[in-house]
């Protein structure tokens, strides 16, 4: 069998991969935060408790309705997306006006309600997702057996993340939306409905959370916990990377999960840490974020 | 090292720059005896010692929590791994090295402000929502390290920590005994933070967290006062870990998690943010809270989560915060 550095390239690139799925999700998670941040200013705190909703809501849809994979990657984003809206309306616009720290202690308080009440629901175990048909089985690489679902999963956070990025950086509307991150005020000036802008942006972030959450499903149990701890590690990521760029959040997200996957296979204690000791070590090199600006 | 601040001014700070929720020394000393009575007291009216102890524990971790985000304006989200580092250290000291339960509390608040020291040194070096999520990930970082290392037992934590005998001649293993070691050290963890709070260099760091770029122009060095506040809430935060610890005979994970993070920020946001006996009186309510509703399972976070949303959309002073107010708008 091939060996690279004294390790089998199977095991070495099952990790990879594992690595990269988890990147991934780092990604999509990272880049709601980040997108979310620029125009609210909030760290949603939540966004754990939306991405574990978004899995539920796949669950939920099969289970119990018989509406496939497909259909839940659009209706539960949207639905989950639309509680964002109702969240964002009722609660998060009275804090605007008040030291951010607010909507942090706001959105970690909703969290912990949401979680709360679905393990009353559902208790603490985990809920498996059946695979869709479609996606059984696996390409033969040669070197390697590429699950098919996997592969998807890749594919799919890219392009949703690349897509998200161009809406933001290349179209009119992105570049409304970066307008009203620089300067509100004068962008509303202008004739633009801000607060409605900020709703929506609130209401986009919370679906890729939940999109995320879909994609989840099947790769990982369902529980009321999957997103709790998920969400402390994409805040790391989000040090690393700093909020001020769009790829710069995909970047780092990828980049840690294959880091994170290395280590797995070459020191396996620290896989669990590894993505907090790079955030120390960035802080004492570039304290902004490899990607972020001084504010 | 020689250029130190020189600071005339904050000794004579205008007597109306003191904010109404800030008793002056006089209602302070009053009300802290009127507090410490009643604490003594309590026990001997059938308040079960076992609970005030574990809610003394709470109110001095709160009370040093509220140092940093009351009076230094930064909102740790990590400060249970500070709690846990002493529960951990004074537990091991006092079963593995039989340290007598005085010296494993010290070796506890030493931990802590050890650590406390280099994450201070690494989290002041971001300001705001990002301090928040450094602490926090440095904290889960903490958790995982506790949770592999062997010393800690892992699941089970370190379990029938003895509590030994104070100083060589009182008997902690007696409840009583054990419950006056317990008030007498939160009463000089409170009273040593309100000391703190009136230094000036508690003025300076109220200077830092109201406008940090003056600060800094007057001749402060905004970091240094920021990790000596960030340090000496870590310490403290240790006493009061490490003093849980020897109450309860126990150390574990709990005591580490993030959800325990999130408590004490509850505790004092509930309790009033930048008050002095706000956060004693959070503490105190969230512990009671969750005594009557230990047998409901998972309400216990739902009801915890609904509390904080209630206290920032619209109790943002908290208990004491809008008592004191209120007693304020009263007088006229």
């Amino acid at each position: 069998m091939t060996e690279l550095f004294g390790i089998p390239l199977q095991a070495l690139l099952g990790q990879l991969l594992i690595g990269l799925i988890n990147g991934a999700f780092y990604a999509m998670l990272s880049l709601g935060l980040a997108v979310i941040f620029g125009l609210l200013n909030i760290i949603n705190f939540t966004h754990g408790a939306q991405y574990m909703m978004g899995a539920f809501g796949a669950w939920f849809l099969l289970d119990k309705l018989g509406v496939p994979y497909w259909w839940a990657l659009v209706i539960a984003p949207i639905a989950i997306g639309a509680i964002g809206v109702v969240i964002e309306r009722t609660m998060l616009s009275k804090l605007y006006k008040l030291d951010h720290l607010y909507g942090l202690l706001l959105t970690f308080g909703l969290a912990l309600v949401i979680q709360g009440l679905f393990q009353n629901e559902f208790g603490s175990s985990g809920l498996p997702y059946r695979l869709p048909t479609e996606f059984a089985g696996a390409f033969d690489l040669g070197f390697m057996m590429l699950p098919r679902y996997r592969a998807w999963v890749v594919v799919a956070s890219l392009v949703v993340c690349l897509s998200t990025w161009y809406v933001i950086e290349r179209t009119k509307l992105g570049a409304y939306l970066r307008a009203a991150t620089e300067n509100p005020a004068v962008v509303q000036a202008f004739g633009i409905n801000v607060p409605r802008m900020v709703t929506l942006t609130y209401g986009f972030g919370v679906g890729l959370a939940a999109l995320a959450g879909v994609m989840a499903a099947p790769i990982y149990q369902v529980s009321p916990q999957m997103g709790a701890n998920l969400i402390i590690v994409v805040f790391a990521v989000v040090v690393i990377g700093g909020m001020g760029s769009i790829l710069g959040s995909i970047l780092t997200g990828f980049g840690l999960g294959i880091i994170e996957g290395l280590t797995k296979v070459f020191y396996p204690e620290a896989s669990n840490t590894v993505i907090f000791v790079i955030m120390v070590i960035v802080l004492l090199i570039r304290p902004a974020g490899l990607f972020g600006r001084e504010r | 090292m020689t250029a130190e601040p020189v600071a005339p001014a904050e000794s004579v700070a205008p007597k109306a720059a003191v904010p109404a929720a800030d008793p002056s020394t006089r209602a302070f000393a009053v009300a802290t005896l009127v507090m410490a009575a009643a604490l003594a007291a309590a026990p001997w009216v059938g308040v079960y010692p076992v609970f005030l102890m574990k809610a003394l524990c709470f109110a001095l971790f709160a009370c040093a929590f509220n140092l940093l985000i009351g009076y230094a304006g930064l909102l740790s989200f990590g400060h249970a791994m500070f709690f846990g580092t002493a529960g951990y250290l004074s537990a091991h000291a006092a079963k593995v090295w039989g340290f007598p339960p005085e010296l494993a509390i010290l070796t506890g608040a030493a931990a802590s402000t050890l650590l406390g020291t280099v994450v201070g040194v690494l989290a002041i070096r971001r300001q705001g929502i990002y301090f928040a999520m450094i602490t926090l990930a440095i904290a889960q970082m903490v958790f995982f390290f506790y949770l592999q290392t062997p010393f800690t037992g892992g699941e089970d934590g370190i379990q029938s920590v003895p509590r030994g005998r104070m100083f060589g001649v009182l008997d902690l293993t007696q409840v009583m005994v054990m419950y006056y070691v317990v008030l007498a050290i939160f009463l000089a963890g409170f009273v040593a933070i309100r000391r703190v709070i009136h230094s000036p260099f508690g003025q300076v760091l109220k200077a830092i967290r109201e406008n940090e770029p003056r600060a800094i122009s007057l001749g402060y060095d905004a970091d240094r006062y920021k990790l000596i506040a960030f340090m000496l809430s870590a310490a403290l935060s240790g006493v009061a870990g490490a003093t849980k610890a020897i109450v309860f005979q126990l150390a574990s994970l709990t005591d580490v998690q993030w959800q325990m993070s999130g408590e004490v920020v509850l505790m004092t946001l509930l309790g009033g943010m930048g008050t002095v006996f706000g956060p004693v009186v959070g503490a105190f309510t969230i512990i009671s809270l969750e005594h009557f509703l230990a047998e409901r399972g998972q309400w216990v976070t739902v009801i915890t989560g609904a509390i904080f949303v209630v206290c920032v959309l619209a109790f943002r002073r908290g208990i004491v915060g809008e008592l004191s107010a209120w007693w304020t708008k009263r007088r006229g």
